[in-house]
């Protein structure tokens, strides 16, 4: 579990054989994802066709450990059954009307697998949902900069001790992972240095490349 | 244990058989003086004769591989292309004695006792099947007979210095324990194994099969008692040399039949596990696995594998691809109109491959010599996912088990919804949001599209660096088709970018919503050269008053939200 998502959840934390729902945003749902990718879990990921798997990488998650079944179609409860019995963590869309016995069903199901369904949205009956009430992108000016780190309203909502909402407030890209991957293309490949008047730049002398490695 | 004499076997056995592959598949140059090397993991896995001379050796890092030898070819492995061109050699095999099974690509093995009546002596036997293979698919190979399948592998491999390199090797009836003693323990081809009799002092075969058997067994278990009886020149023993009981076959009907070799794979994939699950169900293991394929036309295929009770159910089903991949393109190549087919073939004798307007109706996996299974025993000092416990979340299954029990959730639905409906993703080079990535069907290579393969297979993994890519962080939301947007100044005038790279006039509302900070245009001209596939955009990342923000493109005059960072 990243630290700024731990923070943000109850002391407990989320335990094997729960369901969470996640809503309002993909990059927090990523967040959650990355710490039990990065100590060696599986993901798979149903019915999100639209998930960035670049920023998922980005975020943490292992991708190699990471499956995507983009559009389960009218199998969607099967897809998720057979996945809860081999995969640690299966985060699911779930469709627009989900029985509530069926729900039922597969977190009973998830429960006794012992791997965690997050849900991407509303789930009843929901140990925990984490919910994203706003986002502020930071980075960008009027026509310069690029986005850089978005700041997270995240909300959660648990049940039994956990039932107190807990409110706070996560950045994305964390600050100890930050996002280093410059495009070339907007990098200038050599500078004109224009002279400025009576300052003569000094010209030094470079040592003779070195053949390394 | 009664202690019966080993079958007597001629090895066929094709040096740096990978390279040779690779040559046939045309991935280098046939030119036998430049040096080449394969790689996997970044070791040496295999070189050629040239590469040898200049003292690559196996194992060796590509660093220290290239320091030594600056022009060596450095090329990836490949073990479908192993398997697929070592088919014509079996075929070969096969036109001259019966029952070849197959051990690895690159080995192969018959029984000596029938051919040898047949062609007056286990040497014209070797010589004759040489020749064979040099005739039909112009491949050097090497012969070793000897009592025992690993005597005659090593009477292959390492004729000695004083033999005639073309000359088969033929050790003597009876003569494979003494032939065998002063062999290194590395021979026995269990590296664990070997690394722990060095360190004990047993340095040779001889030193091993000296040892009591009751020892050995207790302190290597039923594998390390196998080994023995390999050191002593005998076979690892089979409980029944019977017909297996018909349960005990996994079969699966293919019904269009196949032509594709994924099609097929897929299924075997399937299949591999059944039959591993029929056997291990019963406590049993086999020492060779018999693939036996019927084509739409009633032909019937089949092909000897060797699997010394000790393949996973991928590594039967990776058997099973490989031999499906070398019949079905052996039929590609072979290619024969329809109507001439029945002289061509007869001249040929390629009578195991198929033709190419035929496909594989049925497959069947058969065990052939059953062992009691010994299973794969955890180590008792590998250690198993230690560390502390940071969260309670932490903690999972970081062993093999976990991998295939996901892999077994995954091909099942695949089953479920097809094969192309689990998908993997593998980082790649492209400037678009969903480029950096591309997705592959699960259990396929993972192999990046848009990267060129030599430069994939000299840094796998890692994450090519493309110029004019959108810069990280990466939009959470992409969408797989593009949506359709207004974008209005402040005064509700579309707005435009001009042949400049410029706007012209600033951003200021998106589909009504207010645009609160926006940059941009990245102008990218992809593919100019080809103008069916020529592409000129600009793209722009705004933030609106909601403080989400989208990643925009705008392509001759319309513009189209690519993405959400969400």
């Amino acid at each position: 579990m990243l630290p700024e998502v731990a923070r943000l959840l109850p002391p407990t934390g989320v335990r094997r054989g729960s369901t969470i729902a996640v809503t309002g945003s993909t990059s927090l749902l990523l967040a959650l994802l990355a710490g039990p990718s990065a100590a060696g879990a599986w993901c798979a990921v149903v019915g999100v066709p639209t998930l960035g798997a670049a920023a998922a990488a980005e975020a943490g998650v292992v991708i190699d450990r990471l499956a995507l079944v983009p559009s389960p179609g009218r199998q969607w409860a099967e897809t998720v059954a057979a996945l809860v019995d081999g995969v640690d963590v299966v985060v699911a869309r779930p469709p627009a009307r989900l029985a509530a016995g069926l729900a039922r069903r597969l977190a009973a199901r998830v429960r006794d697998r012992g791997c965690v369904l997050v849900s991407a949205g509303s789930w009843d009956g929901a140990e925990l949902t984490v919910s994203a009430t706003g986002a502020q992108w930071h980075g960008v000016e009027s026509g310069y900069g690029r986005l850089r780190s978005c700041r997270l309203d995240v909300r959660v909502v648990g049940r039994g001790s956990a039932a107190r909402p807990r409110q706070g407030e996560m950045w994305l890209p964390a600050y100890d992972r930050p996002a280093v991957d410059l495009p070339i293309a907007q990098v200038p490949s050599s500078v004109e240095l224009a002279p400025v008047a009576g300052t003569p730049i000094p010209v030094t002398e470079l040592p003779p490349l070195e053949a390394v490695g | 244990m009664s202690e019966r004499a080993a079958v007597r076997r001629l090895a066929v056995w094709c040096p740096d058989w990978p390279v040779t592959a690779a040559i046939l598949a045309g991935a280098v140059s046939a030119d036998t003086s430049i040096p080449v090397a394969l790689f996997a993991a970044n070791r040496v896995l295999a070189c050629s004769a040239a590469a040898r001379a200049v003292g690559i050796r196996r194992d060796l890092r590509r660093r220290e591989a290239q320091s030594r030898c600056p022009e060596l070819v450095v090329v990836g492995h490949d073990p479908d292309r192993d398997a697929r061109f070592f088919e014509p050699v079996v075929v070969a095999v096969e036109s001259s004695a019966p029952g070849v099974e197959v051990v690895r690509p690159g080995l192969a093995a018959v029984a000596a006792r029938g051919p040898s009546r047949y062609y007056g002596g286990d040497a014209a036997t070797a010589r004759q099947l040489a020749g064979g293979i040099a005739c039909a698919a112009g491949i050097f190979a090497r012969v070793g007979v000897a009592d025992g399948l690993l005597a005659a592998t090593l009477a292959a491999q390492h004729p000695g210095s004083s033999h005639p390199v073309d000359e088969p090797v033929v050790v003597p009836a009876g003569g494979s324990a003494a032939f065998l003693a002063g062999r290194p323990v590395g021979a026995l081809n269990r590296p664990d194994l070997a690394d722990l009799l060095r360190r004990l002092g047993i340095r040779t075969l001889s030193d091993f099969a000296a040892l009591p058997a009751y020892d050995v067994a207790g302190r290597f278990g039923a594998d390390g008692a196998d080994a023995r009886r390999l050191a002593r020149g005998l076979d690892i023993q089979p409980i029944a040399a019977r017909e297996p009981s018909p349960d005990l076959i996994a079969r699966t009907v293919f019904d269009p039949p196949v032509l594709r070799v994924d099609a097929a794979a897929f299924a075997a994939k399937a299949l591999a596990a059944d039959f591993h699950d029929r056997l291990t169900g019963r406590g049993l293991g086999c020492l060779r696995l018999g693939i036996v394929a019927h084509t739409s036309r009633g032909e019937e295929l089949t092909r000897l594998w060797r699997h010394e009770g000790a393949l996973s159910a991928k590594a039967v089903a990776d058997r099973v691809r490989w031999q499906l991949d070398g019949w079905l393109t052996d039929a590609a190549r072979v290619g024969t109109p329809p109507g001439q087919e029945t002289g061509h073939r007869g001249d040929t004798g390629l009578d195991e491959s198929i033709d190419s307007t035929d496909g594989i109706a049925d497959l069947a996996l058969v065990p052939d010599q059953l062992v009691p299974y010994a299973g794969a025993q955890l180590s008792l000092w590998t250690a198993t996912s230690g560390g502390a416990a940071i969260g309670p979340m932490t903690g999972w299954h970081t062993d093999e088990e976990a991998d295939e029990r996901a892999d077994r959730a995954l091909t099942r639905v695949q089953g479920l919804l097809g094969p192309d409906a689990v998908l993997t993703a593998v980082p790649d080079g492209g400037r678009g949001p969903g480029e950096a990535v591309s997705l592959v069907p699960w259990g396929d290579p993972r192999v990046p599209a848009r990267i060129p393969p030599r430069t994939a297979a000299d840094r796998p993994g890692a994450t090519p660096h493309w110029a004019g890519r959108i810069p990280a962080p990466s939009p959470a939301t992409v969408f797989t088709r593009p949506e359709l947007a207004t974008i209005t100044d402040a005064h509700g005038r579309t707005v435009g970018v001009t042949g400049r790279a410029t706007v012209t006039a600033p951003p200021a509302y998106l589909d009504g919503q207010q645009i609160v900070a926006w940059t941009g245009p990245w102008p990218i001209d992809e593919r100019w050269w080809d103008p069916a596939a020529a592409r000129r955009r600009a793209r722009f990342q705004v933030v609106t008053a909601d403080g989400f923000a989208r990643l925009l493109a705008v392509e001759g005059g319309r513009w189209w939200i690519e993405a959400v960072y969400d």
